[in-house]
C-alpha cells in the first residue's frame, strides 16, 4: 500500500502537476488575461513590503535557480567537470541555506503583514492567503532537509534526487524507485514542491512567466506598434 | 489568435524598425488587446438627463447605457447658441454630477421598500383579526406598542416589505390621522420643485387631495433673502448667469462662484478676458478671491457695515456734491425715495413713521379707490400727488397700475426726490435713527456711539385729516440715515470720509477691518462704471451674507449700492442672489398638478421654519430675548414675551400660516357647523372668539395638535437641512439625541412665553410614521420608519430648469428603475391607490375647513394698511382674510382621491389659471391635453377628463399649461397684465404664440423658454434674462406698496426693530457657548470659534458626500476648516479628530488646517452626512453628529409681517427664515476615537446634559 502512494506521488502526480501548470497557465493566460498579475499591495502599504518582498524574492530566485541546475543537470556533466558531489552537496547547502534564511525571513513578513495589517487583509483573498502560507513551509521543510543533508554530506542523497527529477523528464517509468526510502522530509518537501505546482495557474504565481525581464535589453524607450495589416477590403471604383 | 502564440511567435520579426537614434522602436506585435479599451467606451445608447439635486447648474448631461446598465455621464454640449458676442453656455457640468452614477448600483442605494421590523411585527400581528385602519388604531393607541417602534428611529433594523404591504400602511397611517387628528397632521417636505418638477407634484399633489400640508423650504433653507420681498415684492427673481458677460464692474461678495456655480463660472473668466473689474468680499481665501482685481476680506458678518460705508460715499459723489443725471433720474421713477414719510414725536425728536396715503387727507387727495394704499409724493410744481403704480392702483380699478410719470388722474408728474432746498421746508427736523453697532458682543468689534443718533432732516409741515404732521421725503431720511452732513450743522453727521460716525468708512474700517481706503475706490468704480454705462455694476452675492440672523441688513445695504447707481433691471447689472435653484421656470403651468388645484382649492401650505421651531420645540430652549434685538426708537406696541409669540400673534391676524390649524379636526369642524346650521366660516370665528375652538400654534405641544405622518422625499430633511438636528431628534422623532442645553423651563432668568400653554414635561416623538423616499441611504432614511426606493435621476422623466440659464430641459429615463424602485410618481400614485381603498373604512366624501394666511398677490395683501391690531386682544374684530385667516370649506373625496390624482379636474375650466395675481381662461389648454394624453374612460368621478397616468403625462400638463412653454398662454398672461396696466406687454410673446413646447421636444434639445410676466425678465435675442427688467422698461409696477422699489419698509414691525432704513446690526449672541459647556473640555486646551457652514467643493449639500468618488477627493469623512494660528493655540495638527460643540449638540469630524481661514471661525462644509466614517462623540454618547448638531433655528418678528401689500405670505416667498451663522462653538482636540461598533445598549439611550 505504501509502494502505492509512493509510485503515485513520485511517479505519476508529477506529471498531473506539470500538465496543469502548463495547460493552466496557457488557458489563463488566453482567457484572463486581465487577471494575470502579481497582485502587489503597494499601494495599500509600503510598511514591512521592502523589506519582506526583496529578501523574499532574493532567497527564492537564488533558491530556484539552484533547485534547477542542481536538479536538471545531467550527472554527467559534473563528473565531465570533475565537481565531486561531495563538495556540490556543500555548495548547494551553504547557498541553500542562506536563500533559505533570507527567504523565509523575508516570507515571514510578508506573512505577518498579509495577515495583520488591516488593509491589506481586506485585500486579500484565499488564494494570496494560502499561496504564502505554503511558501513559507514548503522554505522550512527545504532549510529542515538541510539538516538531514548534514548526516550525509558525501552527496549520495541529492544524486538519487537528480536522477529522479531527470528520470521524470527522461520518462524513464521507474522514476519512484530511485527515492524510494529517502527521509520523510524530503519526501514532504517534493510533494508540496509539486502541489505548488498545481497551484501555481491559480495563483499570483503566474507573474514568475511574464516578469519584465525584457525591458534590460530592450532596444527603444518609445515602442509604436504599426497599424495593422488587416484584410484588404479596397472598393476600386470602374474606369 | 491566442495571445499566448502571439507573444511566442519567435518566427516572425518582432521589431520592423527603429528610430530617433535607436530610442524609438516600431513594432508589430498583435494590437487585439487595444480592443479592450475600446469596448470600454462602447455603448448601446445616450439618454439625454440631469441631476435632480439642489443646485442651480441644471446641465443637462448624456446618460451612457451598455447592456441595460448605466455605465457613466458625460456633459451635453448642445444648448441652443446665444447671439454674437455673447459665450455659449456649454459645457455645463462639474465632478459632482459626473460621479452620479455611481450611485445607482452602490452599496447606498436603496433597492427595496424597507420597514422597522418592529413596526411591521406590530401590524402584521393586529392585520390578522383587524382592517387596515383599525390595525393602526391598535398600534398607535397604545403607548407601549407605540413606544417600541418609535424609540429606536435611527438605530437600525430596517427589513425588507413587498410594495403592497408598505402602501397599505401608508394610507392607514393617513386615513387614520384625517379622520382622528385632521388631515393637516398629514405633512410632507420637499424642496426646490425646479430640481424635478413631477417628482416634486406627485407627494404635493397626493397631499393636497387629502388636505394634508405642504411645508416650503426655501424660507427653511435660509436661501430666501426677505429683503427681496421687502424691497421688491418678489420672491427672488435675477440675472441668467451669461448677464455677468454684460458686466462692466462685477462684485462677488459672500458667493463662491468657481466652488458652487461652477458650470456658470465661464462666463466670469470671460467677462474678465474682456476688460471687466472685479472685487472679491469673502472673509477667507476663497476660490472666487483669486479672480479678483481686488480682495476684501470684512470680518465674517460685518458686510452691513461694508455696504453702508460705501453707500454713504456714492452717496456723497453721485447724489449730493453732484447729481449725476442717470442716478437721480432712476431714483425718481423707479424707487420710492420721492414718497413722503410722517414723522412723529418721540422723547423729543421725531422719529420716522409710516408713509403718507392719499387716506390721510380730509379730500384723500380724490383717490376714492383704495385711498389708504397710495402713497403721496410732491411734484416739481411743489402740490402733492399720488403717483401711480402704487399697489392701491392694482387692485379694484385697472389701467394705472404702472410707472409711468403720472398721477393718479393722469397727470404728467415730476417727483421732487429732496426738500433740501431752502422754499421746499419748512423745518430742519430733529430725526432719531437707530444705533445696534454699540451692543455688546465678546467677539465682534463694536463702538461707543449713543443708540439713537439725531440727526437733521429737511422737513414739511403737512395739513392731514387728522390735524397737522411733519413729513421728510424718504430720499432725505435715507441720506440722513447715511450719515451724511448736508450743511445743516449736524454734528451726528460726517463730512468727511475720515471722521468717527456711523456710516463713513473711517467706522467701517473699525467694524470690518477693511482699509477706508478700499471701501472708498471700491465704491467710486462702482458707482463710476454704473454711471458710464447706465447701471451695469453687478453684485453676486449668496449665503455667506444671507445665513446671518439679521441678513436683511448685509442684503439691503448692497441692494441700496445697486438701486442708488440705476443698476437693478438694467443688463449687466443688478442683484445676482443665487442660492437655491428657486427657479421653476413654468411655475404656473406646474402649480395646479402639484397642488390639486384643479380638483379643490386652497391647498394647504405652511413655512417650515415656524412649523419645525415650534414642533421640535426650538422654541422651548429660546435664548435671544426680544429687547436684545429692539429698536431703542420703537414705537409704543406689545413688545413683551418671547420669540415664538410673535409667529403665534403672526399667525392669529393671519400673516402667517399654520399647521395644523385648529385644535379640532377641521373635519369636524365642518361638520359642527352643519350642524349649527351656520357657515363655516362664521362658525370658526364665533367659537374661536368664545374659546370652543383653538389655533394649534398657541398650544404646539399638546398631542392633538402634534404632526402626525411625515412625508419626505427628494429632501435629506435630517441629514442636511434639519437646523437644530438634535431637537428634531429628541421632540420630534422621540429618539437618541444630544441635545446639551436645557429648556426654559429649568433655566432661570429667561423670558417665558406669554401666548404659549407650556407643559412641563415636553413631548418626545410626536411623530407616528416618518415615511421617506430616497434612492440612497441618507441620514433621514435611517430614521425613518419606512423607506421607499425611488427612481435615480437616470430611472425617470421629469422636468428641470435653473435661474442661472434660460433653458428647459428633462430628467428622462435610461434604464427601468434597478431593483424594486420606482419613479416618485408612481410611488404616490400607488400610495393614492391603496388610499382609496383603505380609506372608505372610516372616511367618505368630507368638508374640510381650510384657513388660509393672507396671501400677496391676491387683492387680499390690501388687508391692515395703517396699524396692527390683535383680534384676541379686543384691539379689533376677528375678520376672516382681514385681521385673521381666511377660512375655506374644501370638499374632500376620500374614495376617488385616486381618481382625481390621475386626471386633470374641472376647476381649471371652471376658474381658469394664473399667478402673481393675473389670471386667464386655460379652457384651450384643458381640451389640447386632453387630445394629448387623452381622456379618461372608466367609470366615475373622472370620466372625461384628460389624463395624468404617467410622469411624461404629469409633464405634458405642466408644459401646456405654462406662459413660458406655451406661446399661446404666454399671450394671455401678458393681455392679461396689460389691461391691469394699462399698457401693451404682448408685443414681448405674439411672435412666439404658435411655440408649444412638448416633452419630446426638450428630450431632442433643451428649448429656450418664452417670456411671461410671471418673471421680471425677458427672453430676447437682444438682452440676456435679468431680473427687473420689465419693471424699468415696460413700466410695470414692483409688487410693493409703493409700487417701485421699495427702500423704506414702514410697517410698525419693520421701526420697532429698527429696520425701516438699513441699519447695521452686529450678530445676534445665541448664548450657547457658556463656562458649564466650555468645562466639559476638561481642562484640555479649547477654541470658542464662529461656526460657519458654507457650500462646498465635494457635494451638492448632502448628496455626494456619501458618494466613494467624491470621498476619495475629499477626506473621506467629516471635516472642519480652521486657521493654523486658531489650530495652534489648541494643540491640533491638521487631520487631527476634533470634537465641536456647544449647547445644542455636538459633532465629530477631521481637523483641515488652513491658511486660507480667518482667525476665529471654523468652517464645516454643508453639509456631511454622519452616515460614513463618522465616530460617536465623547460628550453626547451619540454618533458623530451632523453640522446642524450644533445649530438652533431662531426666528425673527419681521419676517412674520402679513396682510401689508409686499410683506404678504406667499410660501416660499416670505416667512421666518432658518438662519444659524452667528452660531459659536466649543473646539477641542479628540484624544481618541470611538466608532461606537457594539449594538445599541439600552440605558444608554440619552446622556442627557441636564445632569
Amino acid at each position: 500500500m505504501e509502494l502505492y502512494f509512493h509510485n503515485f506521488v513520485f511517479g505519476i502526480y508529477p506529471y498531473i502537476a506539470l500538465s496543469v501548470l502548463i495547460i493552466g497557465s496557457v488557458i489563463r493566460y488566453d482567457r484572463e488575461p486581465y487577471t494575470w498579475r502579481s497582485g502587489s499591495s503597494q499601494l495599500l502599504r509600503r510598511r514591512q513590503l521592502m523589506w519582506g518582498s526583496v529578501l523574499f524574492h532574493v532567497g527564492v530566485l537564488a533558491i530556484f535557480a539552484g533547485h534547477v541546475v542542481g536538479l536538471l543537470t545531467p550527472i554527467a556533466i559534473f563528473e565531465w567537470l570533475g565537481i565531486p558531489h561531495e563538495a556540490k552537496q556543500i555548495v548547494a547547502v551553504v547557498l541553500g541555506g542562506v536563500a533559505g534564511i533570507m527567504a523565509i525571513v523575508g516570507a515571514s513578513l510578508l506573512i505577518h503583514r498579509r495577515f495583520f495589517d488591516a488593509r491589506v487583509r481586506a485585500a486579500s483573498n484565499i488564494s494570496d492567503n494560502l499561496i504564502i502560507v505554503l511558501l513559507w513551509l514548503q522554505l522550512a521543510l527545504g532549510l529542515g532537509s538541510i539538516l538531514v543533508s548534514l548526516n550525509h554530506l558525501d552527496g549520495s542523497e541529492m544524486v538519487r534526487f537528480m536522477a529522479w527529477a531527470q528520470a521524470i523528464f527522461t520518462f524513464d517509468l521507474n522514476a519512484a524507485s530511485y527515492v524510494e526510502g529517502t527521509h520523510w522530509i524530503f519526501e514532504l518537501h517534493i510533494l508540496l514542491g509539486l502541489t505548488i505546482f498545481v497551484l501555481f495557474p491559480f495563483t499570483r504565481l503566474v507573474h514568475m512567466l511574464s516578469v519584465p525581464v525584457r525591458y534590460m535589453w530592450r532596444p527603444g524607450y518609445q515602442v509604436v506598434r504599426a497599424k495593422e495589416r488587416r484584410a484588404a477590403n479596397l472598393h476600386i471604383p470602374a474606369e | 489568435m491566442s495571445h499566448l502564440i502571439d507573444r511566442l511567435n519567435f518566427l516572425s520579426r518582432k521589431n520592423i524598425g527603429t528610430f530617433a537614434d535607436g530610442h524609438g522602436v516600431t513594432t508589430n506585435e498583435s494590437r487585439a488587446w487595444e480592443d479592450a479599451y475600446r469596448k470600454r467606451w462602447q455603448h448601446d445608447k445616450i439618454v439625454r438627463s440631469t441631476h435632480g439635486v439642489n443646485c442651480t447648474g441644471s446641465c443637462s448631461w448624456k446618460i451612457y447605457v451598455k447592456g441595460g446598465i448605466v455605465t457613466w455621464e458625460t456633459q451635453q454640449t448642445d444648448y441652443p447658441r446665444t447671439r454674437p458676442d455673447l459665450p455659449n453656455h456649454e459645457p455645463r457640468g462639474c465632478s459632482r454630477g459626473a460621479s452620479y452614477s455611481w450611485y445607482m448600483y452602490s452599496a447606498n442605494r436603496v433597492k427595496y421598500p424597507l420597514i422597522r421590523s418592529r413596526l411591521l411585527k406590530l401590524w402584521r400581528r393586529e392585520r390578522v383579526l383587524k382592517s387596515p385602519v383599525g390595525a393602526w388604531a391598535a398600534i398607535q393607541e397604545n403607548p407601549q406598542k407605540r413606544a417600541e417602534y418609535v424609540k429606536v428611529r435611527g438605530h437600525g433594523g430596517f427589513v425588507r416589505a413587498a410594495w403592497d404591504e408598505v402602501n397599505e400602511i401608508i394610507a392607514a397611517a393617513n386615513a387614520y390621522t384625517a379622520k382622528t387628528w385632521g388631515p393637516d397632521r398629514v405633512v410632507g417636505f420637499s424642496p426646490i420643485p425646479a430640481m424635478s418638477m413631477v417628482s416634486y407634484a406627485a407627494g404635493a399633489r397626493y397631499l393636497s387631495l387629502l388636505g394634508g400640508t405642504c411645508l416650503s423650504f426655501y424660507d427653511w433653507y435660509c436661501d430666501l433673502p426677505p429683503a427681496s420681498p421687502m424691497t421688491w415684492g418678489e420672491q427672488t427673481d435675477v440675472p441668467e448667469s451669461a448677464d455677468w458677460y454684460n458686466a462692466g464692474f462685477l462684485m462677488l461678495w459672500g458667493s463662491n462662484v468657481p466652488q458652487t456655480r461652477t458650470p456658470d463660472a465661464h462666463f466670469y473668466t470671460e467677462v474678465r478676458y474682456r476688460g471687466t473689474k472685479s472685487v472679491v468680499v469673502s472673509p477667507d481665501y476663497s476660490e472666487a478671491a483669486k479672480f479678483s482685481d481686488l480682495w476684501l476680506h470684512p470680518k465674517q458678518g460685518t458686510d452691513a457695515a461694508l455696504a453702508l460705508a460705501m453707500g454713504h460715499v456714492i452717496l456723497r459723489e453721485y447724489h449730493l456734491d453732484r447729481q449725476a443725471e442717470y442716478f437721480e433720474d432712476y431714483c425718481r421713477r423707479y424707487t420710492d425715495m420721492p414718497m413722503l414719510v410722517k414723522l412723529v414725536e418721540k422723547d423729543g425728536r421725531y422719529v420716522p413713521d409710516r408713509m403718507v396715503r392719499a387716506s390721510d387727507f380730509s379730500d384723500e387727495l380724490g383717490e376714492a379707490n383704495n385711498p389708504e394704499w397710495k402713497t403721496v409724493a410732491i411734484d416739481a410744481d411743489g402740490s402733492l400727488v399720488t403717483p401711480s403704480g402704487s399697489i392701491g392702483f392694482r387692485w379694484g380699478e385697472q389701467g394705472k397700475w404702472n410707472l409711468e410719470a403720472k398721477d393718479g388722474k393722469g397727470k404728467d408728474v415730476a417727483l421732487r426726490l429732496s426738500l433740501i432746498l431752502g422754499e421746499d421746508h419748512d423745518e430742519v427736523a430733529s430725526v432719531g435713527f437707530p444705533y445696534f453697532g454699540n451692543r455688546e458682543h465678546d467677539f465682534f468689534e463694536g463702538t461707543e456711539h449713543e443708540s439713537v443718533l439725531v440727526r437733521k432732516v429737511p422737513a414739511r409741515k403737512l395739513k392731514l385729516a387728522d390735524g397737522e404732521t411733519m413729513v421728510a421725503t424718504v430720499f432725505d431720511l435715507f441720506v440722513a440715515n447715511y450719515g451724511l452732513d448736508r450743511g445743516l450743522d449736524d454734528a451726528n453727521s460726517a463730512s468727511a470720509y475720515d471722521e468717527d460716525i456711523p456710516y463713513t468708512p473711517a467706522w467701517a474700517e473699525r467694524i470690518t477691518g477693511v482699509s477706508r481706503d478700499h471701501i472708498v475706490t471700491v465704491a467710486r468704480e462702482f458707482a463710476s462704471n454704473a454711471e458710464k454705462t447706465n447701471g451695469r455694476s453687478m453684485v453676486i452675492l449668496g449665503a455667506g451674507l444671507n445665513h446671518w440672523y439679521h441678513m436683511d441688513m448685509a442684503y439691503r445695504g448692497i441692494i441700496n449700492l445697486l438701486v442708488m447707481c440705476g443698476c437693478v433691471g438694467q443688463s449687466g447689472g443688478g442683484w445676482s442672489h443665487y442660492v437655491g435653484q428657486e427657479k421653476l421656470r413654468p411655475q404656473t403651468g406646474w402649480l395646479p398638478l402639484a397642488f390639486g388645484l384643479d380638483w379643490s382649492r386652497p391647498p394647504r401650505q405652511m413655512n417650515s421654519t415656524s412649523f419645525f421651531y415650534a414642533h421640535t420645540d426650538q422654541w422651548r430652549y429660546e435664548t435671544l430675548k426680544v429687547e436684545e434685538i429692539l429698536s431703542p426708537t420703537a414705537p409704543e406696541g406689545p413688545w413683551d414675551g418671547a420669540l415664538i409669540d410673535y409667529n403665534i400673534r403672526a399667525e392669529r391676524m393671519g400673516w402667517l400660516p399654520s399647521a395644523p390649524q385648529l385644535r379640532t379636526n377641521p373635519l369636524d369642524v365642518a361638520k359642527a357647523a352643519a350642524k349649527a346650521g351656520v357657515e363655516a366660516k362664521d362658525y370658526v370665528v364665533s367659537a374661536l372668539k368664545d374659546g370652543s375652538l383653538q389655533m394649534s400654534c398657541e398650544d404646539p405641544d399638546d398631542p392633538a395638535n402634534w404632526p402626525r405622518n411625515l412625508f419626505v422625499w427628494r429632501s435629506n430633511l435630517l441629514g442636511s437641512s434639519g437646523k437644530g438636528h438634535e431637537y428634531f431628534l429628541k421632540h420630534l422623532l422621540g429618539t437618541s439625541h444630544g441635545v446639551l442645553g436645557k429648556d426654559l423651563g429649568t433655566e432661570e432668568g429667561q423670558e417665558r412665553s406669554r401666548e404659549i400653554r407650556w407643559h412641563e414635561e415636553a413631548p418626545e416623538g410626536k411623530l407616528d410614521l416618518l415615511v421617506t423616499l430616497d434612492f440612497r441611504m441618507s441620514t433621514t432614511c435611517v430614521y425613518s420608519d419606512i423607506v421607499l426606493p425611488t427612481a435615480t435621476w437616470y430611472e425617470k422623466n421629469d422636468l428641470n430648469t435653473s435661474d442661472m440659464h434660460p433653458f428647459i430641459h428633462p430628467l428622462t429615463s435610461a434604464a427601468d428603475p434597478a431593483w424594486e424602485a420606482r419613479s416618485d410618481w408612481d410611488i404616490f400614485k400607488g400610495i393614492a391607490r391603496s388610499f382609496s381603498d383603505v380609506a372608505p373604512e372610516v372616511l367618505g366624501v368630507e368638508n374640510d375647513v381650510v384657513m388660509v394666511p393672507i396671501l400677496h398677490d391676491t387683492a387680499g395683501e390690501l388687508a391692515q394698511p395703517l396699524d396692527v391690531r390683535d383680534w384676541k386682544k379686543g384691539e379689533t374684530d376677528p375678520v376672516p382674510g382681514r385681521t385673521m385667516p381666511a377660512i375655506t370649506v374644501v370638499e374632500r373625496d376620500y374614495p376617488n382621491l385616486y381618481k382625481r390624482f390621475t386626471s386633470l379636474g374641472p376647476l381649471l375650466d371652471k376658474l381658469g389659471n394664473g399667478g402673481k395675481g393675473i389670471s386667464w381662461n386655460t379652457e384651450h389648454e384643458v381640451d389640447l391635453l386632453g387630445r394629448l394624453n387623452g381622456l379618461v374612460t372608466e367609470e366615475g368621478t373622472s370620466k372625461g377628463r384628460p389624463r395624468i397616468e404617467t410622469d411624461i403625462d404629469a409633464s405634458e400638463v405642466i408644459l401646456a399649461l405654462a406662459p413660458e412653454t406655451n406661446g399661446e398662454v404666454a399671450v394671455k398672461a401678458w393681455a392679461a397684465l396689460s389691461k391691469g396696466t394699462g399698457r401693451d406687454h404682448t408685443h414681448l410673446a405674439v411672435p412666439k404664440e404658435d411655440e408649444k413646447i412638448r416633452f419630446r421636444d426638450i428630450v431632442a434639445q433643451p428649448r429656450k423658454i418664452i417670456s411671461s410676466p410671471t418673471w421680471s425678465g425677458i427672453e430676447s435675442d437682444k438682452v440676456c434674462y435679468n431680473a427687473g427688467y420689465t419693471n424699468v422698461h415696460e413700466l410695470i409696477p414692483w409688487r410693493t406698496l409703493t409700487g417701485r422699489q421699495q427702500l423704506y419698509q414702514d410697517h410698525l414691525w419693520m421701526r420697532a426693530f429698527g429696520e425701516g432704513f438699513c441699519v447695521y446690526r452686529p450678530p445676534i449672541d445665541t448664548k450657547s457657548v457658556n463656562p458649564a459647556l466650555r468645562a466639559k473640555a476638561d481642562g484640555a486646551p479649547h477654541l470658542v470659534l464662529n461656526f460657519i457652514t458654507p457650500h462646498q467643493k465635494w457635494g451638492i449639500h448632502s448628496t455626494y458626500t456619501d458618494n466613494l468618488l467624491m470621498l476619495t477627493l475629499n477626506r473621506g469623512g467629516p471635516v472642519v476648516w480652521l486657521s493654523e494660528t486658531d489650530a495652534a493655540k489648541a494643540g491640533i495638527a491638521d487631520n487631527d479628530w476634533v470634537e465641536v460643540y456647544n449647547a445644542n449638540g455636538a459633532l465629530v469630524a477631521r481637523a483641515v488646517v488652513s491658511q486660507r481661514m480667518k482667525d476665529g471661525t471654523l468652517f464645516m462644509y454643508h453639509a456631511q452626512e454622519k452616515i460614513v466614517n463618522t465616530p460617536g462623540s465623547k460628550i453626547t454618547g451619540q454618533r458623530g453628529g451632523i453640522h446642524n448638531s450644533v445649530t438652533r433655528a431662531i426666528s425673527k418678528p419681521t419676517h412674520m409681517i402679513g396682510g401689508y401689500a409686499q410683506q404678504s405670505y406667499g410660501f416660499n416667498y416670505y416667512g421666518t427664515v432658518g438662519s444659524n451663522r452667528d452660531e459659536f462653538v466649543v473646539v477641542r482636540r479628540l484624544e481618541s476615537v470611538d466608532w461606537l461598533e457594539g449594538p445599541l445598549e439600552p440605558g444608554t439611550h440619552s446622556k442627557e446634559a441636564a445632569e
